[in-house]
Formats: C-alpha cells, sequence, structure tokens
C-alpha cells in the first residue's frame, strides 16, 4: 500500500485514500469512490501537488526556469533596443513589448520542457514506476505534469509580466487582447510539456534533457525573434516563413499591440500542436507502461 | 617523476576522459554554431544601424562561440574535478607524490586541447561561410591563441568552483551565471551603439565584452592594439586570479582529507 501523505503533503490525503490500490497489481481497480474522471483528477491533482512542491522548495529547480526568461528579456530588450531604429521596423510599441512577446512564449515553451525533466528524474530514480503502479487512471499522471507545469509557468509569466512593465513595456492592447495573449501562451506551454513529457516517458533517462530542449529551443529561434519577418532574408526567412512558431510570435506581438493579425491561425496552430503532442505524449504512457509494468 | 611529466598523465587523462564522453564534444561544437547560425541570421538588418562597424552581422558576431565554447570549458574543467571529488580519486591521488600545481596545470591542458580543436572548428565554420579576417592568416593564428587562453582562464575558474564546493551540481549551477555575464555584454552590439545607459554600463564594466571585442577586432577590424591589449590582459588577469584561487581552494580540500 502506497501510505497516506503526512506533514505538509497531508491535506493531500483525500486524493491518496481515493486512489490507493496495492503496489502489487499490475492494474489496480478502480477506486470504490467516485467516478472514472474523478479517479483522474484525483491522480492529475496529486501528481501536480507533488511537482509544485518539490519546484517551489528546490531553489535549484525553480530558479533556472525562473531566471533565464528574465535574462533573456533584459538581453534582448535592453541591449538590442537600437534595433527597433533599423529602417522598416514598424513595431508600433516598441522593442521592449517586441520581445516581451517572444520571451513570454519561451518561458512558456520552456516551463514544458524544464517539467520533462523532473518526469525524467521520476522514471530514473524509480518513483515513477510506483506512480504507473499506484494510479488508477494513468493519463491523470500527464495531467498531473501538465497542470504542475502550467502552475509553474504561472508564477514565471507574472514575474516577467512586472519586470516588463515596470521597465516601461508599452501596452496597446485592451484586456481581452492580454487574456488572449496569455491564453496562447498557456496553450504554448501544454504543447511544450506533451512534447517533454513524450520523450521523458520514452527515454525516461535524464540524459534525455538535450532531446527535449533542442527542437523547442531551434523551432523557437528559426523564428523572427530579433526583428519582424519582413525585415528576414536569406535562408531565415525561408525557414520562418514556414515555422509554426511564426504565426505564434506574430500573433502574440499584434494582441499586445491591440491588433487581431494572426490571431486566428496562431490558436489554430496552438491547438493543432497541443492535440497532436497528446497523442505523443499518450503513447509516450503507454510505452513508459510496457516497460515498467 | 618531474612536475612536467606529471602535468602530462593528469592532461592525458583529462583528454581522455573527455573524449569518452560524447556530450562533452558534442555540445561545445553543436551549441555555439547554432546560436551563431540563428543570431547573426536574426540578427543581420542591425547592419543597418547607422555606425555599425560590418556588413556582415556573421563576420561581427563570429567572435560570439569562441567565447560559448570556453564556457563549455569551464563546466567540462569543473565538472571532471568535482567528479573526482565525489568518488574519492583525489584523495587517493594525495597519497601520491603528485604536485597539487600539476594537478590544475594538467587538468587544464586537457581543457586547452578541447578547446584549441572548438576554436579551429569555430574559425573554419566562419571561414566557410564567407567570413575574411581583416588580420589575415597571422590574425587568425592569434584569435586561436587568445580563445585558446579564454577557455584556459574559465576552465581554471571551473576548477576553483569545484575544488570550493566539492560538488558537480554547484559547478553546473555556475553555468547560468557564466552565461549571463555573456549576454550582459557587447555581444549583440557594439559597446557605443547599445541604447539603453544601464545596459551599456553593465557592459563596460563586464570583462567579457572585452573579451569578445578583442577576438572581435581581429576579424573585422584588423590589428586594434588596444583591443588586443585589453583581451590579453583580461584573459591572463583571470586565468592568474582563477589559478591562485584554485590552488589555494586546492590546499584546503587536501588539508582537510
Amino acid at each position: 500500500m502506497i501510505s497516506r501523505p503526512k506533514g505538509r503533503f497531508r491535506w493531500a490525503s483525500k486524493w491518496f485514500d481515493r486512489s490507493a490500490p496495492t503496489a502489487t497489481r499490475a492494474r489496480p481497480a478502480r477506486p470504490d469512490a467516485g467516478t472514472a474522471s474523478g479517479a483522474f483528477w484525483s491522480v492529475a491533482f496529486a501528481v501536480a501537488w507533488r511537482v509544485l512542491h518539490n519546484v517551489f522548495t528546490t531553489p535549484s529547480l525553480f530558479l533556472p526556469g525562473m531566471i533565464f526568461p528574465l535574462f533573456f528579456f533584459t538581453a534582448f530588450a535592453g541591449g538590442l533596443s537600437r534595433v527597433d531604429n533599423i529602417p522598416g521596423f514598424d513595431f508600433p510599441n516598441g522593442y521592449t513589448a517586441f520581445q516581451f512577446v517572444f520571451v513570454l512564449l519561451q518561458s512558456a515553451a520552456f516551463g514544458g520542457v524544464f517539467t520533462g525533466f523532473g518526469i525524467a528524474r521520476d522514471f530514473e530514480y524509480g518513483f515513477a514506476r510506483r506512480l504507473l503502479l499506484a494510479a488508477p487512471r494513468r493519463s491523470g499522471i500527464v495531467a498531473g505534469y501538465a497542470l504542475a507545469a502550467a502552475g509553474r509557468w504561472a508564477v514565471t509569466a507574472t514575474i516577467l509580466t512586472i519586470v516588463a512593465l515596470a521597465v516601461g513595456m508599452q501596452v496597446g492592447g485592451g484586456g481581452v487582447d492580454l487574456v488572449a495573449l496569455y491564453a496562447l501562451a498557456l496553450i504554448v506551454n501544454l504543447a511544450g510539456t506533451l512534447w517533454a513529457s513524450g520523450i521523458a516517458m520514452r527515454l525516461r533517462t535524464v540524459q534525455a534533457g538535450p532531446i527535449m530542449q533542442l527542437p523547442v529551443f531551434l523551432t523557437l529561434f528559426f523564428a523572427p525573434v530579433y526583428v519582424p519577418l519582413a525585415l528576414l532574408n536569406g535562408w531565415l526567412h525561408s525557414v520562418a516563413s514556414v515555422n509554426p512558431a511564426t504565426s505564434l510570435l506574430e500573433a502574440g506581438r499584434s494582441l499586445i499591440s491591440g491588433s487581431t493579425d494572426h490571431v486566428s491561425v496562431a490558436f489554430l496552430v496552438a491547438v493543432g500542436m497541443a492535440v497532436g503532442l497528446s497523442v505523443w505524449a499518450w503513447r509516450g504512457l503507454r510505452s513508459a507502461e510496457r516497460a515498467a509494468l | 617523476m618531474s612536475a612536467l611529466a606529471q602535468v602530462g598523465y593528469v592532461a592525458r587523462r583529462s583528454v581522455l576522459r573527455t573524449a569518452r564522453q560524447p556530450a562533452n564534444i558534442i555540445f561545445p561544437f553543436v551549441f555555439p554554431t547554432a546560436l551563431l547560425a540563428v543570431t547573426s541570421a536574426g540578427l543581420s538588418p542591425a547592419t543597418k544601424i547607422p555606425g555599425f562597424p560590418s556588413d556582415s552581422f556573421l563576420a561581427f558576431f563570429l567572435a560570439f562561440p569562441f567565447i560559448q565554447g570556453a564556457l563549455f570549458a569551464t563546466m567540462n574543467a569543473g565538472t571532471d574535478l568535482a567528479r573526482d571529488i565525489q568518488s574519492g580519486f583525489l584523495n587517493r591521488l594525495a597519497l601520491t607524490p603528485l604536485r597539487g600545481g600539476a594537478l590544475i596545470v594538467g587538468q587544464l591542458g586537457g581543457i586547452a586541447v578541447l578547446a584549441f580543436i572548438q576554436n579551429c572548428y569555430y574559425l573554419a565554420v566562419g571561414l566557410i561561410v564567407g567570413v575574411r579576417l581583416e588580420s589575415g592568416i597571422v590574425g587568425g593564428i592569434v584569435l586561436i591563441i587568445l580563445a585558446t587562453g579564454v577557455a584556459i582562464a574559465f576552465g581554471a575558474l571551473g576548477a576553483f568552483f569545484a575544488l570550493r564546493t566539492g560538488s558537480g551540481e554547484a559547478v553546473q549551477g555556475l553555468f547560468p551565471l557564466l552565461f549571463v555575464g555573456l549576454f550582459l555584454s557587447s555581444m549583440n552590439l557594439p559597446r557605443n551603439l547599445i541604447e539603453a545607459d544601464w545596459f551599456r554600463t553593465v557592459a563596460t564594466f563586464n570583462p567579457i565584452s572585452y573579451l569578445i571585442e578583442g577576438l572581435r577586432s581581429l576579424i573585422i577590424t584588423g590589428w586594434d592594439w588596444e583591443a588586443l591589449g585589453l583581451a590579453f590582459g583580461f584573459a591572463g588577469l583571470l586565468a592568474a586570479a582563477a589559478m591562485v584561487l584554485a590552488n589555494w581552494a586546492l590546499q584546503l580540500r587536501l588539508t582537510r582529507t
């Protein structure tokens, strides 16, 4: 039997009580009380709570995800502000807002990737195997990691926004535009988590970290990061023109300046990515089950 | 056994150990080159800013991978030494006649070999994609010497942190700090073109700016003795300070154990 949470975890005990099966059975019975969706959410909330607790009480886990977006923002918005003097640079809200959108989306994607590191670590140390045995609805495990990634990114995004406003970022969009911007970033965060969890559950080692990071990093940087798409030339313009991250960035920049250009395409792209990657993560979960049970 | 032979054995072990860990080789080659590609393409319109010192942002930015490669050297040197401490290898070495100085210099010798290969690679990539060195062939040689010196200086810093903390994770934690130092420098724009006053001030006080500017001067300016003097000066100072600190930390650690 898995033990009931104690101490600071005590308040989460109801989730464990409802979902606590014996560890000796490969596929535990559904909980006596509650529906299938109840079991799903109990697993999801318990996993999310554990991850968030670990992240926010371990500076070495929390700080990189927090500091990197801030220093990218500082370096790009501060060090490159002269770039908005380039002929043809016509973004109306200034270079700080232009870079803020990139860093916000980057922090969302990497919030998911950093959560993937945690999943890989759980597999490496054997915790995930016990989790697979204990959870009555294993898809709730992935949902729990996704909830945790969203919670973690929410803190990063809040601090990033406060810093950006403190250094004078001009916001042209209204409340609805900003809600749409953060909603778009949240879907990117979900897609990043699903991508990284698919890798983590297939490879089940922390050494898979670069495989989670590098494609996300390249996808983001093969987009118009420093200047609008129209000012890019050469191979990067060709790549950026077909890169889905470009539509996300352009939509984000439209929203912060109060326009709706590219927004519907961007949401379609983001939701499409999330749906496709949820299949990827679900198959990763099945792979982990086959290996672990 | 002479001190030189001791250095040679430790350096050989350091090189072999690095060669046996593909991650230690692949990332210093792949990451700086990838960043060079995306940043130089993304910021190429910046050459239209009045006063920008080059027609090619790629040439302007080519100094970046040399410094980033040196940061990887820091991590390799520090992590390997920390692993020796954590595994008890350093304690066993302490029972042998190996001199402390030979251990540090040998460790850095391995880093120097890897850095030299990295730097030749970065220069070759730059030349292949069309960068022409304003300082000519001799300038290319000086560029590699300076960049290798910078890597040794950063490597000594990594060794100091490893010896002081005895933890590979602590050394890994140093990487973001150095990376921040790199980004808060004149790596993306010349200091006189940085618009934000506070950023220009930070970049002016940041020694990494002078390391980058020394390397960059050989690529886009020619023989700028002031930039080269500052770069060699800061690299030498950093190397000397870090070696003294590393030696001191080694004495402390051997005393403790």
